[in-house]
């Protein structure tokens, strides 16, 4: 197969940035889009140019290191899939692909296809755990949790943290990476206790993070690779509503 | 948002319903103006609650629309620079056109008020006659085009609107995900069809 | 390549008296910080996984002042998460005869009898308090109707101890650790540097006293400086090129804390997963497991006739060979890992493997269908027919998957004694980067229980003994040796960029991994060892004459990245096949053709072998002293293995 790939080029947060077209042909439908970029960057460097910069690692859709935007949809054409595990056989021999990378401005760009999604790490560290120091745990069955709940809260649980629904969302809204964290550990008896304060300092950090606000425009749940439902939203924000209510104030600083 | 969009959502619906008073004649509807003006008189005196009805919908849509605007602030500092590419729209339709929908719709209320409640634009413009006010108005196929106009951007913005004020008020239980969807889409086609019943209706001659 | 006899190996730290009280009196035994000291203690963890991630969180809940780095965008990513089985853990829920003997039985066993019972006694003893703890934090395990722990047998096990969250117990685990660690950095215990990578280890008076680190987005090259560091980098499977590694795992760390001293031990010990999708061609730039769990109920074969052309669906059943159920009745497709994927390459070298190159077997799914249902096959093992497809593009449904094995796990890794310290002290090595408690060959489901083990219960408490001589005294910027292994890992850097050669770090890469692959895999002969020892220090030459590494050493440069890591691999495959070379028996991930019983069943010779070989770093191309610790077995006795 052969492709025109269009990359966003970027030396640094200082740069503007612009697309930089290549051709890349000998491409086989049963590469992965990673290994596609790997032969562009093999061939660039052979040729003395600077390889295409993008992050990745486990490439087998879990760590969550990857993001791509190709032809303006984050993970590209294929639902419920890293663009990792997205292969070159999803695409018609001759394409054009667009390749640009997550744009939010919590998410500033390092370099190329490469951005800095620290800020996801900051919302949890405003609460997205539960306060249980190693050793003072009680014994594992001391607690039965139902396994509706069990199941949900692992549903929650699958997010992966890669950030598409903030690149999907047209507000560049974390509401649904915020609102798996919070549903999954709200959902079970061990994470509530803290279930409100979580909420409200979640959704604090995550406003002060500078990532927009939600209007449900369900962007984020169509490109999720893990498929976190929107519902975990509201769920959040049934949260956030009762602990207002409740007059529970946030964990003083 | 959500609570000053259902506030506004209630007094569309009910407006509506009123609206629909045309089909029983011009009696029923003008004596219907009239109630809307006489209605608590006892208490807050002539048109005392329609005053404040209108009081309560113009804070609402100023609260409504400071937090879109606050939102749409937001939203443009976090994404300063866009894609190049742009994206196709993964989500709903209705979603994506909330801000420019309700900016038709602030639009047509304003031409609204001062066409139905003023009456400085309408071709009849007697206050006391709202029958003849509308049958007047919706004669004119531009005024039809106008108001059909909006009234689609009104259902888009409600099919979306309801739904989203559900969620965002955290009312609905996640199971109930898809039944909220069809409530909101149920209730939006509704109003659209509602509310376009009365132009089209003058208009081919229906209501005289 | 030769090496050297060293003087033997004693771990000084060993615990001796009743196997069932030895780490209670261990503890009892170490010396304690006092809390009020701890803030003054400062301590560096090098990696983020289950076991660093866990370590750095408690240690910070303790008190300590705890620095943490990562080589990913954020502690949440380290390869733990790519872990799908499961996690053992001895709490007998289901009254199946399971105790923290039986546990620590089967892992010796497993082992090959190539670990030492104290470490092994404990991991079992500790194993219960880490899924307390895990679920405490919040981590969804799979539940049963009733509200409590689900579990499963998972790699042979006859007793049900396996807890799983469907197929991301590892995902669910880590992120439970990096949420308590999370809770660590909020609280200012913790102070977390992502994107950074550990190029050398700080030795001063024969104390490991700091790290040098490159920040991977400004290239920076700094040193910081502690009380004690920890490593918790991870195994060395990348070395191979191809596994079910991440791409960014890399043996630079320990690499380069073994050339600072510290014993590299049974490097020879690999893992290699039978149950991996097979590679698709030369672009492919890794393998993808898939849970042994497809074992249960798929059956493995080949066509018999090395020239089958018909396809799979087509081949009636007498044309089939089903070498797995004919070769081992009784066991049949759930042998052990390593017997199947020995066997999976046999008869790929019969020239009878399917698919690209010859290089896989059918797993096939057909007769399951049949006998339970598409809809019950679905619900088992969906996801995975799911992730399947989307790497092959062929539905396993209609389809037999093809299989292959890959490199998995390695039960090497830094020497430590039974307090985790490496032979540099105030040099801490945990979960897969240090050596200790699989032996040769490591049981399904307890990567992550040691992982944690380490992490959450032994490291935090062991090494305060260390710490409590602390502070050491500060180590200036200005200290010697703080600014000769900075100015050496600048110079390095400076080296891979001015090569400017013809060849691409990959091409090395990948030339290295089919190497290893070839004569340092699922089977090692000694003609095969000594031409890759031959060929190993030629291409590290070609390495440092030829390479391309584009760009320049600021700012984010991921072939630089890659080119560190690539030329550390070269010398650590040395060392692999040396001890391969050396060891010539066969025992757990080690196979040696020479050693083999006259059913072509692994040999061990516990008479000559039962030592753990470890080690010394005497320069690159000079030979390495090994240094043997020996093992002894008090309860259980070494048997050879039979799945016949």
């Amino acid at each position: 197969m052969r492709f025109t790939v269009r990359v966003w080029r970027q030396t640094g947060s200082e740069d503007a940035g612009r697309l930089v077209e290549y051709d890349v042909d000998d491409v086989s439908p049963d590469m992965s889009f990673l290994e596609m970029l790997d032969v562009l960057n093999e061939r660039l460097t052979l040729r003395g140019e600077e390889p295409v910069a993008f992050d990745h690692d486990c490439r087998e859709g879990i760590c969550g290191m990857c993001g791509l935007t190709i032809n303006g949809v984050a993970h590209g054409p294929r639902r419920a899939t890293t663009t990792c595990q997205l292969h070159m056989r999803e695409f018609t021999d001759g394409d054009t692909i667009v390749v640009e990378p997550w744009r939010a401005a919590p998410f500033p760009v390092v370099r190329d296809l490469v951005v800095d999604r620290g800020a996801l790490d900051e919302v949890v560290r405003a609460g997205g755990y539960v306060s249980v120091s190693t050793g003072s745990a009680p014994e594992a069955h001391a607690t039965p949790v139902a396994r509706a709940d069990a199941d949900k809260a692992f549903e929650s649980a699958a997010c992966i943290g890669c950030g598409a629904c903030v690149a999907a969302c047209p507000n560049g809204s974390a509401m649904l990476f915020t609102a798996a964290k919070v549903t999954h550990l709200g959902r079970l008896p061990q994470g509530a206790p803290e279930r409100d304060t979580r909420a409200l300092d979640m959704l604090a950090a995550h406003d002060e993070a500078g990532f927009g606000g939600c209007t449900n425009t369900g962007e984020c749940t169509a490109v999720c690779p893990k498929g976190i439902p929107l519902a975990d939203i509201a769920q959040f924000n049934q949260d956030v509503l009762r602990a207002s209510l409740r007059g529970a104030g946030g964990r003083p600083a | 948002m959500a609570v000053t969009g259902f506030i506004l959502f209630f007094y569309v619906v009910a407006h509506m319903v009123g609206n629909l008073k045309i089909f029983f004649g011009e009696t029923a509807f003008d004596s219907y103006a009239r109630w809307l003006r006489a209605m608590g008189s006892a208490v807050l005196g002539e048109s005392g609650v329609l005053w404040t009805i209108r009081i309560v919908l113009l804070v609402s849509v100023l609260l409504h629309m400071t937090a879109a605007i606050q939102l749409a602030r937001r939203a443009r500092a976090a994404r300063p620079s866009g894609y190049r590419h742009r994206p196709p729209v993964q989500g709903g339709y209705a979603a994506r056109t909330m801000r420019w929908g309700g900016v038709i719709i602030a639009l047509f209320v304003i031409y609204h008020v001062l066409d139905l409640t003023v009456g400085w634009l309408n071709p009849h413009g007697v206050p006391e006659e709202p029958f003849l006010n509308v049958t007047s108005g919706f004669q004119q196929w531009w005024v039809v085009l106008i108001y059909t106009v909006a009234i689609l951007a009104l259902g888009l913005h409600v099919r979306h609107g309801v739904w989203s004020a559900l969620r965002s008020l955290g009312t609905v239980r996640a199971s109930h995900g898809p039944l909220a969807r069809t409530v909101a889409l149920v209730v939006a086609v509704a109003l659209t069809a509602g509310y376009l019943s009365v132009p089209y209706a003058v208009l081919f001659g229906l209501v005289e | 390549m030769r090496y050297d006899e060293g003087e033997p190996l004693v771990d000084r730290a060993a615990p001796d008296g009743p196997l069932e009280t030895r780490w209670e009196r261990a503890r009892f035994g170490t010396r304690l910080v006092n809390p009020a000291n701890r803030r003054r203690l400062r301590v560096i963890v090098v990696g983020t996984g289950l076991a660093g991630a866990s370590a750095a969180a408690t240690l910070g809940e303790l008190g300590y002042r705890v620095s943490s780095f990562c080589y990913q965008d954020s502690p949440r990513r380290a390869h733990s998460i790519a872990a799908q089985g499961g996690i053992n853990a001895a709490k007998n829920y289901r009254n199946d005869g399971d105790s923290v003997y039986r546990l620590f039985y089967d892992t010796v066993k497993g082992g090959d009898f190539r670990a030492r019972e104290s470490n092994v006694y404990r991991l079992a003893e500790i194993s219960t308090a880490i899924i307390d703890q895990c679920v405490a934090q919040g981590v969804p395990f799979a539940r049963e109707y009733g509200g409590l722990l689900d579990t499963r047998s998972f790699g042979g096990a006859q007793v049900s101890r396996t807890f799983y969250a469907r197929g991301q117990t590892g995902q669910q685990l880590l992120l439970g650790a990096y949420q308590a660690l999370s809770r660590q950095i909020a609280a200012g215990t913790v102070t977390m540097h992502p994107r950074t990578e550990m190029l050398d280890l700080v030795v001063v008076d024969g104390r490991a006293r700091g790290v040098v680190i490159r920040d991977l987005v400004t290239g920076e090259v700094s040193t910081h400086t502690a009380d004690a560091v920890v490593l918790a980098t991870g195994g060395y499977g990348n070395v191979f090129h191809l596994s079910t590694n991440a791409k960014g795992c890399n043996a630079t760390a320990i690499w380069r804390a073994h050339r600072r001293g510290a014993l590299f031990a049974n490097p020879c010990y690999t893992q290699i997963h039978p149950t991996c999708i097979p590679v698709s061609g030369d672009h492919q730039s890794k393998l993808t497991l898939m849970s042994e769990s497809l074992r249960n109920d798929g059956r493995v074969w080949v066509p018999v006739d090395p020239d089958e052309r018909r396809a799979p669906g087509d081949i009636p059943a007498e044309d089939r060979d089903y070498y797995l159920e004919r070769t081992y009745p009784s066991f049949g497709n759930l042998v052990p890992r390593d017997i199947a994927s020995r066997a999976a390459k046999k008869v790929c070298d019969d020239g009878r493997g399917v698919g690209p190159g010859g290089l896989g077997v059918y797993l096939d799914f057909a007769d399951a269908i049949d006998r339970l249902g598409r809809e019950a096959v679905e619900t088992r093992y969906g996801n995975l027919f799911e992730m399947y497809q989307r790497i092959t593009g062929e539905d396993p449904y209609q389809v037999p998957m093809r299989i292959y094995p890959a490199v998995h796990y390695t039960m090497g890794g830094l020497w430590v004694d039974y307090d985790l310290q490496s032979t540099i002290p105030g040099l801490f090595v945990i979960g897969e980067a240090n050596f200790s408690d699989h032996g040769a060959n490591r049981l399904g489901a307890s990567a992550l229980m040691q992982g944690l083990a380490d992490g959450y219960f032994v490291l935090p408490n062991t090494i305060a003994g260390y710490l409590a001589d602390g502070p050491f005294p500060e180590v200036t910027d200005a200290h010697p040796d703080l600014v000769a292994a900075r100015s050496d890992v600048e110079e390095r850097v400076r080296r891979l960029l001015s090569v400017e050669g013809d060849r691409t770090v990959d091409s090395f890469h990948r030339e290295l991994g089919s190497l290893l692959w070839d004569h340092c895999g699922m089977e090692r002969t000694e003609e095969g060892l000594r031409h890759a020892l031959e060929r190993i220090p030629e291409l590290r030459a070609e390495f440092w004459r030829r390479v391309r590494v584009p760009g320049s050493g600021e700012g984010l440069n991921q072939s630089l990245e890659r080119a560190g890591r690539v030329a550390d691999f070269l010398e650590l495959a040395e060392l692999l096949c040396l001890d391969a070379l050396h060891r010539t028996e066969s025992c757990g991930g080690h196979f040696r053709a020479e050693s083999q019983t006259p059913d072509g069943e692994a040999l061990r010779r516990d008479d000559e072998f039962a030592y753990v070989a470890a080690w010394e770093y005497t320069g690159t191309g000079t030979p390495p002293l090994l240094r043997r610790e020996s093992l002894t077995f008090e309860h259980v006795e070494p048997t050879q293995r039979s799945y016949q």
